[in-house]
């Protein structure tokens, strides 16, 4: 793998942004996404669990997370697609001291709909939301998620406690869906001002009661911007669909071969369209040894596994929350990033796959754009 | 009070490089306390508060810090005695693989 210092796109490029237990890495390739180039580490050493990249009001910003073993969680922005990055002298994104909280890992970084081309948002392990309205030179804690009267009651997943989805609403700036593992979906109508748990059907079955009002170990939610009452979820078991923005939610497993898994993506241009990564619940790998993307294009009533270019040989492969996304591009690209430092990626909507990229640590996140 | 502080290597980007700090910390006294002159390195390389100590003010968990050769988690915390030409040794674990 030859990798450079920073990438180069150009208008049109499709961007890959792939974070590690050990560093991150950037991919570029022009729209044919044939071949790609690579940069990194950046953050060598570092833990990355998040990445972003924000294109809004003509910016080409990707943002990341790092954690250093000692020295704790940082934020940082490049401008120039990772030749400099920032690099803070006082930690960006931190918790009051009221709260008694001390930040551990930043889990999701989002950038708010086209119409808040400043708003940002951190999703954090203790779970927590922070937000920014000056496209993330400064950020500041959304109390009133910390003080949900659930919250005393949310447990830590086995990656920890944390606040790992923040979906926005583009037709209504004021709705904003986060998921919380464990404590599952919460909607705000009111730009933040409340919160309300968005659990009805989904299911908890590791409690006494399998359908609690909040407690749900939900593992990635997603949404298409063109229809976004509809939301596709993949829990700690189980696959779900809702229609009305999370008031309920319908069971979608529907011959997926094992309804566990991490990931979720939804097509861009295509609001019944998404994807998921299946993976065998003991081993949580890929089922039989066998690489599979599964795909609806009928919001989840029947799936079909694509497979075309996976190796033939076992491949016992992880894929986690964060490791499967999309480009915005047309045909859209498809890409997700294994445990086993591999990202495949599809540049026809998964119809045909090929590994882009191999040797690297463990992968925690993989985020597409165009640039 | 003059106290020499010890910087590991991650660090040193915060300290223009140098592995070595004197800061001369105003004390009314013939010593001051650990919080007192880590304040005073606060205050002269403020990149290094928030890597070395966490929002709650607390020591991060993987990071050591020595007044002289004692550890300040035997001496007294954060009130554990610093007398002049004292050194402070802050070192990051080293663990992991």
């Amino acid at each position: 793998m030859e990798t450079k210092t920073f990438v180069s796109p150009k208008e049109g490029s499709a961007l890959v942004l792939v974070g590690t237990i050990k560093g991150a890495f950037v991919l570029n390739s022009d729209a044919s996404r044939e071949r790609w180039e690579v940069s990194g580490p950046h953050f060598p050493g570092r833990v990355v669990y998040s990445m972003a990249y924000d294109g809004r009001s003509g910016r080409q910003r990707i943002w990341s997370s790092s954690t250093h073993f000692a020295f704790g969680t940082l934020l940082h922005s490049t401008e120039d697609f990772g030749r400099t990055w920032t690099n803070p002298e006082s930690a960006p994104v931190k918790f009051p001291e009221a709260t008694g909280q001390s930040l551990k890992q930043i889990w999701q970084i989002a950038a708010g709909s086209d119409q808040e081309p400043g708003k940002m948002y951190c999703g954090v392990e203790p779970a927590a939301l922070f937000e920014s309205n000056d496209a993330g030179q400064t950020w500041s804690f959304v109390q009133a998620l910390f003080d949900h009267p659930h919250r005393p009651q949310w447990q830590p997943g086995g990656g920890g406690l944390c606040l790992h989805t923040i979906l926005v609403d583009p037709s209504n700036t004021k709705r904003l869906h986060v998921a919380i593992s464990t404590g599952g979906v919460y909607r705000t109508d009111d730009g933040g001002k409340s919160w309300q748990s968005r659990n009805q059907g989904l299911s908890a079955e590791f409690m006494p009661d399998k359908y609690p009002e909040f407690g749900q170990c939900v593992h990635k939610v997603a949404r298409n911007p063109s229809r976004p009452e509809r939301l596709f979820l993949q829990n700690h078991g189980g696959l779900f669909r809702s229609d009305n923005a999370g008031d309920s939610w319908t069971e979608i497993v529907n011959g997926v071969p094992s309804d566990f898994g991490f990931p979720m993506a939804v097509h861009p241009h295509h609001p019944d369209t998404a994807y998921v990564f299946p993976l065998e619940r003991e081993m949580r790998c890929s089922p039989d040894g066998k690489l599979r993307v599964y795909r609806t294009r009928d919001a989840g009533n029947s799936w079909q596994p694509l497979s075309k270019g996976f190796p033939d040989e076992p491949a016992y492969e992880t894929v986690l929350r964060d490791g499967l996304n999309t480009d915005t591009l047309k045909p859209t690209g498809i890409y997700f990033g294994t445990r086993g430092g591999k990202v495949y990626g599809s540049r026809n909507e998964g119809e045909t796959w090929s590994l882009i990229l191999q040797g690297v640590p463990a992968i925690t996140c993989v985020k597409a754009a165009a640039v | 009070m003059a106290i020499i502080f010890y910087i590991p290597g991650p660090l040193r980007e915060h300290t223009d490089g140098r592995s070595q700090v004197e800061i001369d910390v105003e004390i009314d006294a013939d010593s001051g306390t650990l919080r007192e002159v880590l304040a005073g390195l606060w205050q002269k390389y403020p990149g290094l508060r928030d890597r070395i100590v966490t929002e709650q003010g607390d020591v991060r968990q993987h990071v050591n810090i020595f007044v002289n050769e004692e550890n300040m988690r035997d001496c007294g915390g954060f009130a554990a005695t610093v007398g002049h030409g004292a050194t402070i040794t802050i070192v990051p674990a080293v663990s992991g693989g």
